[in-house]
């Protein structure tokens, strides 16, 4: 799974999709997701950056991180 | 420029209200266009538009009569205007008046006005009622359609179809009618306002686009803008949109002007469905109304046009920048009766006449 190469993301949250026009304001966190992605890291990578720097539940951060990644698609913003 | 006379564009559709025309639009590309000095005369049909009176956009305006009256009656009249005015360029916007702006270009042409139209068969092969088989021929995509005469025959187009509809006039105006009640409404809204036939398209639900775009008349595309609508007013135009970035838009528009070899603007209007095919709704053929996004997209439609009319070689336009927003407002403008009176007395603003309260 890739994000779109074409999105544009704010350090403030604010995500643009140029291919449909959509636009979405992001929680911090999101936002810190979307950055590693947009970096290059794969979803696993993401996640162990994300346990190692915040006080987690795997099970919990595993279940949150497929719901937002199924929000990405559902969105059109990854690419398979 | 020394004493060398400016180019004087002549533009219709000067009224910028709430369902506007693209006249202002185009004439502030044109006016943006450094290349250019210009004079610009504005066209309209009536004397509340508010581009006859809004600062630097026409330098002096002149009524013409409506589409109804005949190419005749246009060609009279812009013969006048062209005696005192010497035109070069004509830029017409509005899809009623161009059948008769198209009929008379070869005069126009001979008294030294220059168009750049589509021509005849090119306006007609994407009419509304033509559009379904146009773009089947094509390899394009659009919404079945029916081309009706009576109203009694939406039933069976809605058996067909199913529910919702969209019910369109001849030359503008749709409405999505969820049942049999509403379509008949709808039919009879837009005989009485734009004559027969109706148009009944199957409802495709998804995203808005649109393209504007220009073609050179050969087959090859100077420029093509993609936009989404972020803000639809009641009427269904766009009130803010922003620029896409998206190959399969602009190679659509490519398609439409290789398969009609267009000469001139253009605006596509789109349909995304949700499984991500592009249906033609519309193909307009003039600039949109917000045909300044281009401009500030950094592809100056408008200001090609007339270069090209001009006879002038144009190279296409490649890129363009993309997530550039337009926005629409309202502005009250304050003015003296005296310019409304002018202007509803005699049909231009050029005259000086006086005016005073007895």
């Amino acid at each position: 799974m890739k994000l779109n190469s074409n999105l544009a993301v704010s350090d403030s949250g604010f995500l643009f999709n140029p291919t449909n026009g959509d636009s979405f304001s992001m929680n911090p966190v999101a936002t810190e997701i979307i950055m590693l992605l947009k970096a290059g890291k794969s979803v696993e990578q993401v996640k162990t950056t994300l346990l190692d720097k915040y006080d987690v539940d795997k099970a919990m951060l595993e279940r949150d991180m497929d719901e937002f990644i199924f929000e990405l698609r559902d969105f059109k913003l990854v690419n398979e | 420029m020394g004493n060398k006379k400016k180019i004087r564009v002549a533009v219709t559709g000067l009224n910028a209200i709430d369902s506007p025309g693209p006249g202002v639009a185009v004439i502030r590309g044109i006016r943006d266009c450094k290349e250019l000095d210009v004079e610009i005369i504005g066209l309209s049909y009536e004397s509340l538009e508010p581009g006859i009176y809004m600062e630097d956009i026409a330098d002096r305006t002149y009524q013409i009569p409506y589409p109804s009256a005949g190419s005749e009656a246009l060609n009279n009249r812009l013969q006048y205007i062209h005696d005192k005015e010497e035109i070069d360029v004509l830029i017409p916007n509005f899809d009623a008046e161009l059948p008769n702006f198209i009929r008379i270009a070869g005069k126009l042409k001979a008294m030294g006005i220059n168009t750049f139209l589509p021509t005849a068969e090119q306006f007609e092969a994407r009419e509304k009622i033509n559009l379904f088989k146009f773009c089947n021929k094509h390899n394009m995509i659009a919404p079945r359609d029916r081309v009706l005469y009576k109203p009694n025959e939406l039933a069976g187009v809605t058996t067909q179809f199913g529910y919702p509809i969209v019910v369109k006039g001849k030359f503008y105006e749709a409405t999505v009618c969820h049942t049999l009640e509403q379509a008949t409404k709808a039919f009879h809204k837009y005989e009485s306002k734009w004559g027969l036939p109706i148009i009944v398209q199957e409802f495709i639900s998804g995203t808005e686009i649109n393209v504007a775009a220009l073609g050179d008349g050969t087959g090859k595309t100077v420029s093509a803008v993609p936009m989404r609508k972020l803000f639809i007013t009641d009427k269904g135009k766009a009130w803010a949109g922003v620029t896409l970035d998206d190959p399969s838009l602009v190679e659509l528009a490519g398609q439409f002007i290789a398969a009609t070899k267009w000469r001139g603007g253009f605006e596509l209007e789109i349909m995304r469905s949700n499984d991500g095919k592009n249906y033609i709704m519309e193909i307009n053929p003039r600039f949109p109304a917000w045909i300044y996004l281009t401009v500030g997209a950094g592809q100056n439609q408008p200001a090609a046009l007339v270069k090209m009319a001009l006879g002038q070689k144009i190279e296409p336009y490649k890129d363009y920048a993309v997530g550039k927003i337009f926005l629409r407002y309202s502005w009250d403008m304050i003015m003296d009766i005296d310019r409304f009176q002018q202007f509803s007395a005699l049909g231009e603003t050029a005259a000086n006449l006086a005016f005073s309260y007895v």
